[in-house]
């Protein structure tokens, strides 16, 4: 469990990071709470000769709570994600979803942008960000663009995102309605078996939108939009409960791991998603 | 002079004696994080070594190239089996009698296996040159199956057949098979299977106790200094028997034992996974004496669970008989054993299987029989006795899960059948079939205890209500009722039949009282988290009648303690702490005369009470012990030497069985699997209670060890050998979330033959909480029909169970 040798940069703005990006090209990472890619270094799964880190650079913190939009800088924690009341009340599902990664150590370093960026399949921020239909804002040396959440993600640790690019921040439409994140897992610290975000909402008694995606289930986050729509305009019952139910399972593709088999897993994840869909109605 | 008006309760309460819930005196550096662990020794131009490991379960070496590796800068020598077998160090012999390969030597046998010593001037520098050599391997068939091990033409051992391929005699007795190990019985065959062929209720099962790993926090490590000028080895290491390591290491090293020095320092848990003798600790001494300067070896956590020292891997096949009403006739166990590549479990030498033979449990059990078969496997080396005394958690789990089916065949209640077969209070000492001599317990009594304490029929009653309720769709929980009754077999033990490669088991203390009243005392265990500073005074403070306060006690350094074996299978209190009270007598002895001197009467007329000598019907007259240590020491007192100072070696006359009834109250989730543990109820009977404080922490931390292992800690292989729990991620080690509230209770049955009483507990919440926590799981599923299931209790195992007997719909 020691990494090989690398060198270790610790830029103060954007352009010192973009720098040394195109400098070293693909001997280059940037961290952020650095959760995911110092485990990997070292047990020298990923080799990473330029190290950089993102803790000293300007202007990726802060969480702004707009009339439409929220935005999340890719620096902000998990922890500061559940201790901030605007967000709470703005979006409660960042929330709920933040309580359930990890624990309060990890959460502490823990950012919303190492978590998305990462492209980890078994991250919890990826799915919830596709259920948000958030965007998220890549800023390289050429420039800055948008890519939406629910178009990131290309197989694990796959991402839209090239490698001379810096994930900066995350821009979320204010959610409306009833949500919930449900997420079946071992024990504290661990990934998911299966985890269902779910934000829904109501129009008179029938549902008016409903967005939902699944965690740890596929070798990307899985944004149904099937499942969704089975939801739209019924009472949400247990008929339409049936029906996003099996159109989930027919978008996830879960492998066997130590968490258990494909079938246990699929099970879970159609029992997640209905508890996950029953709260938030309940709340829409 | 305050203790005058003192009154007997205040000196009594003054000295923080036995019985007192004295707070430990450990924490104090502990909680302020001031531990001295091996890793924090750092010793000037220390090295540091580390292992190239095979990637196989099962390969030959065709190559191993270093020339690279020595290239990195700081790599100053790379140890492979050809640099040691000159010394004859490239093999070492294990605990059980099998010798074990420091280095490969020409082939691989489990995953992780020791290939190459890397020694470097740091730990970077060490991994950088482990990356660097080159070894080329050529695969051979994996076998991870201890019942294909037995079918298989593939010869795992080399060193198993003699020249005609037949397999020749192991270290006891001979093999069926090249691949098997040893064959051990116990009880009488013939007579258990007329009884059983002969019974009209017969419940068979077969459980397989999966393989798992002690894990302790601070994984295994240590620091070799040989010093050239004056001949003198120190190795400082996590040692759970210094003494016994330093004979190990003069006996195959061929180094003079007082030439040796061993030192345990602050040890962060062990639960068996610190018994045996590692290669690293080999590698560690040659690189010292190689280079001349100290080196250090630390495992790090892939390393410690995948290759020190696993527990269980026990396949149990067992038979039951009794009368229609419930009386239990017979008991058969046949247990095949998966020991991995080596041999090197950690057993008293005449036990192979350890103490299986007290599987007949707390049950009056008139006829039975036991044979284990170990066998080789490609799977890392160990079968230690992880929190519990060699063995007896598959015992204990084997018997409680027969009950349990038992219980089943005859449609009665699990509770009432135990009950019905407890040992009764006046049959102690108890000769059980399988040869041991129990000796005391009031298992009735106990059991009564835990009943009333739950409201057991109660319980009953709320489970029929939801089992109705689950049929008729009203709730998707199941209510699991969870009991275990266990008897431990601890403090090995008596040196007539317990010995370690011919180390006998007794243990030892050492005490000198200083002039103005206080002391130190000595022991040949060591502390790995148990207390042993803080309780241990505490005997002698009730013994010798000076405050616990002003005892030191000492462990782990061989150059001063006394020679024991020391820490594992609950051995320390009912050994070392018989050996404590022993010595404490000793100096009470000489301390009645001196007090009789100082008193001017005859020594007979003095009488010991609490912490001073008085004059029998004149209790004003008296001398303190703390004025009898002065006095020792300053004042010629004719024909007695100066001087307080005692020692004590104590050979125990029997095991000591504590005993206990514990309760699990479960509700699971049919469609997750999730169980969720509601209530935890643990009575334990240690005997004579030493600090009530510390025997909760530790039933605290056995259940939950017991929790891990019955709901998913295991150490599980693909079929090529690859290790699929190798990290916390996988490998399920409890965190506060997981674990439940426990309620602790008691009884108190003295063991009839320890000076003190006191039985022994570390381990026993871990031996009857397994089968407990397995038990509310299954009994949850009863109703459905399920007979038995195997652990680990995962989500994933639990859901299939119900998916199995058809509760998905």
């Amino acid at each position: 469990m020691i990494p090989a040798g690398f060198e270790y940069h610790r830029p103060r703005d954007l352009e010192g990071v973009l720098a040394l990006l195109d400098e070293h090209g693909d001997d280059a990472r940037v961290m952020a709470g650095g959760h995911s890619l110092i485990p990997m270094m070292k047990l020298r799964m990923a080799d990473v000769p330029h190290l950089i880190d993102l803790q000293a650079v300007d202007g990726l913190a802060g969480i702004e709570i707009g009339a439409d939009e929220i935005r999340l800088g890719a620096m902000v924690t998990q922890t500061e994600i559940i201790g901030h009341a605007g967000l709470a009340e703005a979006a409660p599902i960042l929330r709920e979803a933040a309580l359930q990664i990890a624990d309060p150590q990890v959460r502490n370093m823990g950012t919303v942008g190492g978590n998305i960026a990462n492209g980890d399949p078994g991250n919890d921020m990826p799915g919830l960000m596709q259920c948000l239909d958030a965007r998220f804002t890549l800023v390289g040396s050429g420039g800055v663009r948008e890519v939406a959440a629910r178009e990131f993600y290309e197989a694990a640790y796959m991402t839209a995102r090239e490698d001379e690019e810096v994930l900066t921040a995350v821009t979320i439409p204010r959610p409306a309605g009833g949500h919930a994140y449900e997420k079946q897992k071992r024990k504290i610290g661990d990934y998911a078996t299966a985890a269902a975000a779910v934000q829904i909402a109501k129009e008179g008694r029938a549902c008016a939108s409903a967005a939902i995606a699944m965690t740890n289930l596929s070798d990307t986050p899985v944004f149904s939009e099937g499942a969704g729509a089975a939801l739209v305009g019924t009472a949400v019952d247990a008929a339409a409960l049936a029906a996003a139910s099996e159109a989930m399972l027919g978008d996830i593709d879960p492998t066997e791991d130590n968490r258990g088999p494909v079938a246990f897993k699929r099970h879970v994840a159609g029992v997640i998603l209905r508890r996950a869909i029953e709260r938030a109605w309940s709340r829409a | 002079m305050k203790d005058e008006v003192d009154t007997r309760e205040d000196r009594v309460a003054n000295l923080k004696g036995m019985g007192c819930s004295r707070k430990r005196v450990e924490d104090a550096r502990f909680t302020q994080g001031k531990g001295n662990y091996v890793d924090d020794i750092k010793l000037d131009g220390m090295l540091f070594g580390d292992f190239v490991r095979s990637p196989y379960a099962h390969a030959r070496i065709t190559s191993i190239d270093i020339e690279e590796a020595l290239k990195v800068p700081g790599v100053l020598a790379v140890l492979t089996a050809a640099d040691l077998e000159p010394l004859g160090l490239h093999w070492m012999p294990t605990l059980a009698g099998d010798k074990q390969m420091v280095l490969a030597d020409g082939k691989v046998l489990f995953q992780g296996q020791e290939v190459a010593f890397v020694v470097a001037e740091d730990r970077y520098a060490a991994a950088d040159g482990i990356e660097a050599v080159v070894v080329e391997y050529e695969e051979l068939p994996v076998i991870v199956d201890p019942f294909e091990s037995l079918k298989s033409d593939v010869v795992l051992r080399e060193d198993t057949v003699g020249e005609d391929s037949a397999p020749i005699d192991g270290a006891h007795g001979p093999r069926k098979h090249h691949n098997h190990i040893f064959t051990w019985e116990a009880g009488d065959k013939a007579p258990t299977e007329e009884v059983i062929a002969n019974a009209e209720v017969v419940a068979e099962e077969t459980m397989y106790y999966h393989r798992t790993h002690p894990c302790p926090l601070e994984t295994c490590g240590c620091v070799a200094s040989m010093d050239k000028v004056n001949g003198k080895l120190t190795l400082w290491g996590t040692f759970q028997a210094p003494h016994a390591i330093r004979t190990v290491v003069s006996l195959i090293s061929g180094i003079e034992e007082h030439n040796i020095r061993v030192i345990s320092p602050d040890i962060g848990g062990g639960f068996g996974n610190k018994v045996g003798a590692y290669p690293g600790y080999v590698c560690s001494v040659v690189a010292s004496i190689v280079t001349g300067k100290p080196v250090k070896w630390i495992e790090d956590r892939m390393d410690n669970l995948m290759t020190t020292a696993f527990a269980r891997d026990y396949w149990m096949s067992g038979k039951i008989s009794a009368t229609p009403e419930g009386k239990i006739t017979a008991l058969r166990c046949q247990v095949t054993a998966d020991h991995g590549g080596f041999d090197a479990c950690a057993d008293p030498t005449k036990f192979p299987a350890g103490f299986m033979n007290i599987c007949t449990g707390s049950y009056d059990i008139p006829t039975a029989y036991l044979e284990v078969d170990g066998v080789y496997t490609n799977k890392a080396p160990g079968g230690v006795s992880y929190r519990c005394s060699f063995r007896v958690t598959e015992a204990v789990y084997f018997i409680e899960r027969m009950i349990e089916v038992l219980a089943i065949e005859l449609g009665m209640d699990a509770a009432e059948l135990r009950r019905i077969n407890f040992i009764k209070k006046e049959q102690f000492p108890y000769k059980a079939a399988l040869g041991w001599e129990y000796d005391s317990g009031d298992y009735h009594t106990a059991w009564d205890k835990a009943l009333k304490a739950v409201d057991y029929d109660a319980l009953r009653a709320e489970q029929v209500q939801r089992v109705e309720d689950f049929k008729a769709g009203k709730t998707r929980k199941l209510m699991g009722i969870g009991l275990s009754f266990f008897t431990e077999i601890v403090g090995a033990g008596p040196v007539k039949n317990c010995d370690i490669l011919g180390l006998g088991m007794f243990d030892s203390c050492e005490i000198r009282i200083h002039p103005t009243g206080s002391a130190i005392a000595r022991l040949g265990t060591i502390s790995q988290g148990q207390g042993h500073a803080t309780t241990f005074a505490q005997i002698l403070a009730s013994e010798i009648g000076l405050p616990a306060d002003s005892i030191t006690v000492e462990e782990g350094d061989t150059d001063t303690a006394p020679y024991g074996l020391g820490t594992y299978g609950s051995r320390s209190t009912p050994v070392a702490g018989a050996a404590t009270a022993m010595a404490g007598r000793k100096i009470r002895a000489k301390a009645q005369m001196i007090a009789a001197y100082l008193l001017e009467v005859h020594d007979d007329d003095v009488e010991f009470d609490v912490d001073r000598f008085v004059v029998k019907g004149a209790p004003e007259k008296f001398k303190t012990m703390k004025e009898i240590a002065f006095a020792a020491y300053n004042q010629a007192i004719p024909g007695i030497e100066p001087g307080l100072e005692a020692v004590s070696y104590y050979d125990p006359p029997n095991m000591t069985y504590p005993f206990g009834a514990y309760v699990c109250v479960m509700d699971i989730d049919v469609d997750t699997g999730v169980p969720d543990i509601r209530r935890f109820y643990a009575l334990d009977d240690c005997g004579t209670r030493i600090n009530p404080m510390i025997i909760e922490g530790q039933v605290h931390g056995g259940l939950t060890e017991a929790l891990a292992v019955a709901l998913g800690q295991e150490i599980a292989y693909d079929n090529m050998g690859n290790v699929k729990t190798g990290t916390l991620m996988d490998f399920f080690l409890p965190t506060a979330w997981e674990v439940p509230n426990y309620e602790t209770d008691f009884t108190v049955t003295p063991s009839p033959h320890h000076p003190i009483g006191a039985k022994g507990v570390g381990e026993s919440p871990h031996v009857g909480g397994v089968p407990c926590f397995s038990n509310a799981v299954q009994d949850a599923f009863r109703a459905f029909g399920l007979r038995h299931t195997n652990m680990p209790h995962d989500h994933w195992r639990i859901w299939k169970t119900a998916n199995e007997l058809g509760l998905h719909g």
